[in-house]
């Protein structure tokens, strides 16, 4: 019962990761339209720039305040150069135009701090755990990240629903000419929304730094993932990625945790290991061909848009 | 130069790939008939993939898969049949004749099962959700540690046994390699040509229209996407027995893409573009890294992609009808 409990917070916190970047590739498809196949790079970019300012200052604080702007400028310069030309285009053009970036990316940062991976120690402040629950011990850093993806889910619902730019952001997602002439400078808009989207993964690359190796491609790992709470939560809505992304971190860290010994219930300890590893590993994706199933849309559906 | 002219540019390249394993030996060079073995084998996956792209417009994200199926079908078998274990009671094999045929059948079925899945959506949603079962099977292959996990698994046994044939000899598995892309090609040419390809060009272009026609679009959509698999496990097929090894690395997201952009590379909505782009992508993939050594710029030699990257974004961003626009012209009546 107390490992369950620590597995479902274990499960939650991979949600969270999996909101901050769901977060913003759904506004940026759900608003401009386009499907940014780079987002996963600004992940990894946040993650090497905290890694490294870390280690130069000693204090992941400031490390945590560098990745942020780093994320951000990478994002405005993807976003100007190459996204910008891809919004009236096919969403193929989109998907090969931004695996191209991928390419460009991974090879950049590979030539810029190598193959070996990095790591990063969780910072002193942060260290040790707590019992919030009389008798089970949770990490600290954890529970950290858990309350940071709140604040920022909350957030990004009050910019949304109760701002100025958030009311430009919803009109523009329904209909962008008019938003356009009306006067607002949309182009300026998108640009915004996009480095912010930006700093949202970035964020998370940070925070996930700690626990995981720094390394080239774990922004692909975390993006395809992300796909998968993206379709079960709906495209475009931002409830949607949440709902998703709490789903798909509990379900994968649950049955990774506990499908092997289940499974030996009924199956040889042998084999129910191997079939148990396997499973827990394409869990994620049979509870994507279910929701598929029963909603082919996705649970929370965003309005159907104009394009 | 005109399109008219697309069908001796085939039969001259046809003859050129006839000859060209002699040509390399003359050359002293005997090791380029295995490079173009592979052209041929991921032009055959190319084609398939742009027969449900090009024509079809089925962006599907994860055509890697069928060639992993096919090809973990040859390698699986033959490590059972060099280890004399059974698999479900069944001896391993390394007879061609009945598991060349398996692997282009499960592939075909992997991919009656998942396109099933998702062809219920359509759009951006799916890209993902193709991008994201190919995953899923990745996974999966890496989860079987008896067959290697992710280091992959040998094929100790050498390449699958055909009677008369001797696959071992590298002229001659070319030649084969070579058959079954003049095959496919063929095959592909005859379904674009016939009415089910026409109801398929059909549905790309205006869905709705064709179902109001009273064509029952998702079994058409579905039947090109299992034609396309099958195409795919017969790559892999032939893939697995080329580098006898495989790995999930097969079936990797990447290995989609790149395939992807071999028919972007080539020419979309054409037979003869995939085959052009598959060229094109494996031998800058092979001699990019070569080139750069040789300008004595070692920095881009061991980062060739930086250069690829932006290479393939001014390539969809400004020449969208690819090597085969190039090579020939746009003619009246063309969409």
């Amino acid at each position: 019962m107390l490992l369950f409990v620590e597995q479902v917070l274990n499960g939650l916190q991979l949600g969270i990761f999996l909101f901050l970047v769901a977060a913003g590739l759904t506004l940026i498809f759900g608003i401009m339209g386009v499907i940014n196949l780079a987002h996963g790079s600004l992940f990894m970019i946040g993650a090497y720039v905290a890694a490294t300012v870390t280690g130069l200052t000693g204090s992941f604080l400031i490390g945590l305040l560098a990745a942020l702007p780093a994320a951000a400028l990478v994002g405005v310069a993807i976003e100007v150069v190459v996204i910008r030309r891809l919004y009236a285009r096919e969403h193929l053009d989109q998907v090969l135009a931004t695996f191209g970036l991928i390419l460009f990316i991974n090879e950049a940062v590979t030539m810029l701090w190598g193959r070996t991976p990095l790591f990063l120690n969780v910072p002193d402040a942060l260290r040790g755990s707590v019992e919030i629950i009389p008798g089970i011990p949770y990490p600290v850093y954890r529970l950290t990240i858990i309350a940071a993806g709140i604040l920022v889910a909350v957030l990004m619902w009050l910019v949304i629903a109760k701002t100025r730019v958030g009311m430009l952001i919803r009109a523009g997602s329904t209909n962008r000419e008019m938003v356009a002439a009306l006067g607002v400078d949309i182009a300026l808009l998108y640009t915004a929304l996009f480095a912010a989207g930006a700093v949202f993964a970035g964020f998370a690359g940070a925070m996930a730094g700690p626990l995981v190796s720094v390394q080239v491609g774990m922004g692909e790992q975390i993006l395809i993932l992300t796909f998968v709470t993206i379709i079960i939560g709906g495209i475009g809505s931002v409830r949607g990625a949440l709902v998703g992304s709490l789903l798909v971190g509990i379900v994968d860290t649950l049955g990774r945790a506990f499908l092997p010994d289940m499974l030996k219930l009924f199956l040889p300890p042998a084999e129910a290991d191997g079939i148990g590893a396997g499973l827990s590993s394409m869990l994620v994706y049979l509870l994507m061909a279910v929701v598929l199933i029963v909603r082919p849309t996705g649970l929370f559906p965003a309005a159907a848009r104009a394009h | 130069m005109p399109k008219s002219y697309e069908k001796p540019f085939l039969v001259i390249g046809l003859v050129f790939l006839m000859a060209f394993p002699y040509l390399a030996e003359a050359m002293g060079n005997a090791y380029f008939t295995s490079t173009v073995s592979r052209i041929l084998i991921f032009a055959i996956a190319a084609i398939s993939l742009d027969l449900i792209l090009g024509y079809g417009g089925m962006v599907s994200f994860g055509h890697a898969a069928y060639l992993g199926v096919g090809a973990y079908v040859i390698a699986i078998l033959s490590f059972h049949f060099y280890d004399g274990s059974a698999l479900f009671g069944l001896p391993g094999t390394e007879f061609a004749p009945i598991v060349w045929p398996l692997g282009v059948l499960l592939s075909a079925v992997a991919a009656l099962i998942l396109g099933a899945l998702c062809l219920r959506t359509s759009g951006i949603y799916f890209i993902m959700i193709t991008l994201a079962f190919a995953q899923m099977l990745f996974f999966f292959f890496v989860s079987l540690q008896r067959y290697g996990g992710d280091d992959g698994l040998f094929m100790f046994a050498g390449r699958s046994h055909m009677p008369f044939i001797d696959l071992d000899n590298d002229r001659t598995f070319y030649f084969v390699c070579l058959a079954f892309l003049v095959g496919f090609f063929l095959l592909c040419r005859a379904i674009v040509a016939s009415r089910f390809g026409r109801v398929l060009q059909g549905i790309r272009q205006n869905e709705r229209r064709m179902a109001m026609l009273g064509y029952p679009v998702y079994r058409y959509k579905l039947a090109a996407f299992v034609i396309a698999g099958a195409g795919a496990g017969l790559a892999g097929v032939l893939l697995a027995n080329h580098t006898r090894f495989v790995s999930p690395d097969i079936l990797a997201w990447t290995k989609s893409g790149d395939i992807m952009i071999m028919v972007i590379l080539g020419g979309i909505g054409t037979l003869t573009g995939p085959i052009l782009g598959a060229a094109t992508f494996l031998m800058l993939e092979e001699y990019l890294p070569v080139i750069f050594g040789d300008l004595s710029m070692p920095l881009l030699k061991d980062h060739w992609r930086i250069v690829f990257g932006p290479m393939l974004i001014l390539i969809v961003l400004f020449a969208r009808r690819g090597l085969y626009g190039l090579l020939f012209r746009k003619e009246n009546g063309d969409d």
